[in-house]
C-alpha cells in the first residue's frame, strides 16, 4: 500500500526544504522523517521520499542502502547496539556484546520474538573515554559492564 | 588532570567543567561573541590574515594551515559555503564531541567568524548521525544565537547575513572525508570525489566551499581576541596554539585534554592520563586515531607533533616486508613513521592481543569502505578475512606475507585516503608485531 506522510511530518518537511538550495539535499533529513514516522525505511517509504523530492526512486534506494542508520528492516522497540571497536574492545566491549547475546538469546542482526529488542554491533561511537559504550535507540550508555547489561535490559523489559 | 603535566593555556577547553557554559548568557558573560563583534567590523581579508599569522593548523587529521585554506576561495565567487566537519568517526577519537558538549557556542562563534572571513552566508554543520545528543545541544545553541542576533540578517549587528544549519549524517565513516561529506550533504551516497577540483574552488552545490574541523574553528574566537601572534607563540614553529587529545584504552584517566603542541607522548600517557591502570606496562600505542601506524613501548619517547613524529629516529619506519620500506607516496620518498593525526591516543597494556586488535580494525575498514574504487573495496575485505582467520588461530602459512602484499596493492592507489587508512595500521602492526602474527600461525601446525 502506498504510504503518505502525516500532517506533522509534512510540516517538518516544509521546514527542512527551506534550509537547502535544492530538493535533493533534503534526502537524508527526509529519510529520517520517514524512519521516525514509519519505524523503518521500506521500499514504499523510499518511493514516498522520492516522490516528495521529485527524485528517481533508484536514487533514494541508493542513498537509503548506503547509510547504516537507515533501517531497511523492522527493528525492535529497543535497538541495542554495542560498540566493539578498538577502545571499547580493550575495555571489555566483546564481554558486553556476549552478555547481550545470552541475555536476549539472539545474535547481532536479529530481533527477539516479542519484537522488543534488536541487537547490533556498531562501529566507534566516539565514547572511547568511557568505554565500553552501548547505544539504545538515541541514548548512549557509558562504562557498560556485563552486570550493567542485565540491569539495563531488565529495566527496559519492565518498562514494556 | 595534574595541572603541571599539561602546563598550558586553555583555549578550546576553557569552559570545561562549567555546565552553564552551554547557555548563551553564561557564554557571553565569560567573554563569548566579543570576537565575532570585532570580526564583523574588520575586512574579510584582515580576518584571514590574522588566522594565517596564528599558524592555526587543521585539527581533523591532515593538519593543513587553516588561514591558507581560507585564502584559496576565489575573490569573485558569488556563493560560498562553510561546512563544519563534525563527522567525528575515527576510532579512538572523541574530542570534538566532548568540546561541543561543554561549549557549543564556541563552535557557533568560530564558524560565524570563519564564514565571514571567506564571504559565506551559509554554514552547514555536518554532524555524525550517532551523536544525537550533541546535535540537539548544537541546535539549541544556534537557536539562541539567532535570538540574540549573532545569526540571521545582520550578524552581530553588522551588515553581513549568516545562516547556520545542522545536517545529520547517517552512519558512514567515509563521510568524514571532505568530498564524500559534500556528496552526502547534497543528498547522495557518500562517495569521495576526485581532486582537483578542490572544494575551495568547486565544493558544495558546485560552489567554492571551505570544510573545517570542529576543534579548528573553536580556536578562532581566541585568535581574534588575543591576536594571531599570541596564538602562534603558544605552539611550535608553523603549528600554533594548543591541541586537544583524546586518550583511551588501558590508562587510569581516559579523557579529553588540552596540551601544548609537541608535549612528549610518554608524558601524556604517564602524567596527563594518569599512567597505566593497575600495575600494567605499556605494550603499544596507537598515537593519532586508528589509521596511524602503531608504536611499541620503546617508541613513545617522542614529541607529539607532526614533523617530529614523521622524522624521529626513535620510531621505526613502516615496512611491507622485513627490510623493504613502504612507499607512502610522501615527497622525496620519505618513510612512513607515524603521526598525531586526529589526536586520538589508544594505549594498550602488556598482554593485549595485537593480532586480534589488528583484525578488529581491519573489519572496521572493510565495513566502512564505500565501494567506489576497487583496491579498497576488494582489498580491505580481503585483509579483514585473512587477519581474522589468523587471529582465530586458523591462519595458513604465508598469510603474513599475503596481508602485506594486499596492503601494498591498496596503499597510495585509491581515490580517497580510506585505503591508506586501512593499509597504514595493517603494515604498522605487521612491522612492529610480526612475530606475534607468525607465532599465531605457527601454533596451528
Amino acid at each position: 500500500m502506498p504510504l503518505a506522510f502525516s500532517a506533522e511530518s509534512q510540516d517538518k518537511i516544509k521546514k527542512i526544504l527551506g534550509r537547502y538550495p535544492n530538493k535533493m539535499a533534503a534526502c537524508l533529513p527526509l529519510l529520517y522523517v520517514a524512519q521516525e514516522e514509519f519505524g523503518h525505511i521500506s521500499p514504499d517509504a523510499m518511493d514516498l521520499v522520492a516522490q516528495t523530492l521529485e527524485l528517481p526512486p533508484s536514487h533514494v534506494f541508493g542513498v537509503a542502502t548506503f547509510y547504516t542508520m537507515f533501517n531497511k528492516e523492522k527493528v525492535g522497540t529497543y535497538h541495542v547496539q554495542a560498540c566493539t571497536n578498538v577502545s571499547c574492545m580493550l575495555c571489555g566491549g566483546y564481554d558486553v556484546l556476549g552478555r547481550l547475546r545470552t541475555k536476549l538469546g539472539i545474535k547481532p542482526g536479529e530481533t527477539t520474538k516479542d519484537g522488543l529488542f534488536t541487537l547490533g554491533e556498531v562501529e566507534c561511537l566516539a565514547y572511547c573515554g568511557t568505554a565500553p559504550a552501548v547505544q539504545i535507540n538515541d541514548e548512549i550508555h557509558e562504562l557498560v559492564s556485563p552486570d550493567k547489561v542485565d540491569e539495563l535490559i531488565d529495566e527496559l523489559k519492565a518498562r514494556a | 588532570m595534574p595541572e603541571d603535566a599539561a602546563n598550558t593555556v586553555k583555549i578550546t577547553t576553557q569552559n570545561f567543567g562549567n555546565p552553564d557554559a552551554k547557555k548563551i548568557a553564561t557564554y557571553e558573560r565569560l567573554g563569548g561573541y566579543k570576537s565575532l563583534r570585532k570580526a564583523v567590523k574588520m575586512k574579510h581579508e584582515e580576518v584571514i590574515e590574522e588566522v594565517k599569522q596564528a599558524n592555526l593548523r587543521g585539527r581533523g587529521g591532515a593538519g593543513f594551515p587553516a588561514g591558507v585554506k581560507w585564502g584559496f576561495v576565489p575573490k569573485d565567487a558569488q556563493t560560498v559555503y562553510l561546512v563544519v566537519n563534525f563527522d567525528e568517526g575515527e576510532p579512538g577519537t572523541f574530542k570534538d564531541k566532548t568540546l561541543v558538549n561543554w561549549d557549543p557556542h564556541r563552535l557557533v562563534e568560530g564558524a560565524c567568524i570563519a564564514g565571514y572571513a571567506i564571504r559565506a552566508h551559509h554554514v552547514f554543520v555536518y554532524i555524525r548521525g550517532e551523536l544525537v545528543q550533541e546535535a540537539r545541544i548544537l541546535e539549541e545553541a544556534i537557536e539562541e544565537a539567532y535570538g540574540r542576533g549573532y545569526l540571521g540578517r545582520s550578524m552581530a549587528g553588522g551588515s553581513w547575513a549568516m545562516e547556520m544549519v545542522v545536517h545529520r549524517g547517517a552512519g558512514a565513516y567515509i563521510c568524514g572525508e571532505e568530498t564524500s561529506l559534500l556528496n552526502s550533504l547534497e543528498g547522495r551516497r557518500g562517495w569521495p570525489r576526485l581532486k582537483p577540483p578542490f572544494p575551495a574552488i568547486k565544493g558544495l552545490f558546485a560552489q567554492p566551499t571551505i570544510v573545517n574541523n570542529v576543534e579548528t574553528l573553536m580556536n578562532v574566537p581566541t585568535i581574534l581576541e588575543k591576536g594571531g601572534t599570541w596564538f602562534a607563540e603558544q605552539g611550535v614553529e608553523k603549528d600554533g596554539g594548543t591541541r586537544c587529545i583524546a586518550v583511551s584504552g588501558h590508562v587510569k584517566l581516559p579523557g579529553v585534554y588540552e596540551v601544548p603542541v609537541g608535549i612528549n607522548l610518554k608524558t601524556i600517557i604517564h602524567e596527563v592520563a594518569g599512567g597505566m591502570r593497575g600495575a600494567a606496562k605499556v605494550k603499544a600505542v596507537i598515537p593519532g586515531g586508528s589509521s596511524t601506524p602503531v608504536l611499541t613501548a620503546d617508541e613513545i619517547d617522542v614529541p607529539y607533533a607532526s614533523q617530529a613524529m614523521a622524522e624521529s629516529d626513535k620510531i621505526r619506519p613502516v615496512e611491507v616486508y622485513p627490510g623493504q620500506l613502504f612507499d607512502a607516496g610522501f615527497p622525496g620518498g620519505a618513510p612512513l613513521r607515524s603521526m598525531p593525526g586526529s589526536g586520538a591516543i589508544v594505549v594498550m597494556e602488556k598482554g593485549t592481543d595485537m593480532v586480534a586488535v589488528c583484525a578488529r580494525l581491519m573489519r572496521f575498514y572493510a565495513h566502512e569502505s564505500c565501494g567506489q574504487c576497487t583496491p579498497c573495496r576488494e582489498g580491505t575485505g580481503w585483509m579483514a578475512r585473512v587477519c581474522t582467520r589468523v587471529a582465530e588461530g586458523k591462519g595458513k602459512p604465508g598469510d603474513v606475507d599475503l596481508m602485506a602484499h594486499i596492503a601494498d596493492g591498496i596503499g597510495n592507489k585509491t581515490i580517497c585516503p580510506l585505503g591508506d587508512a586501512a593499509v597504514w595500521p595493517m603494515l604498522g602492526f605487521l612491522t612492529k608485531f610480526r612475530k606475534e602474527f607468525e607465532e599465531r600461525i605457527g601454533k596451528r601446525s
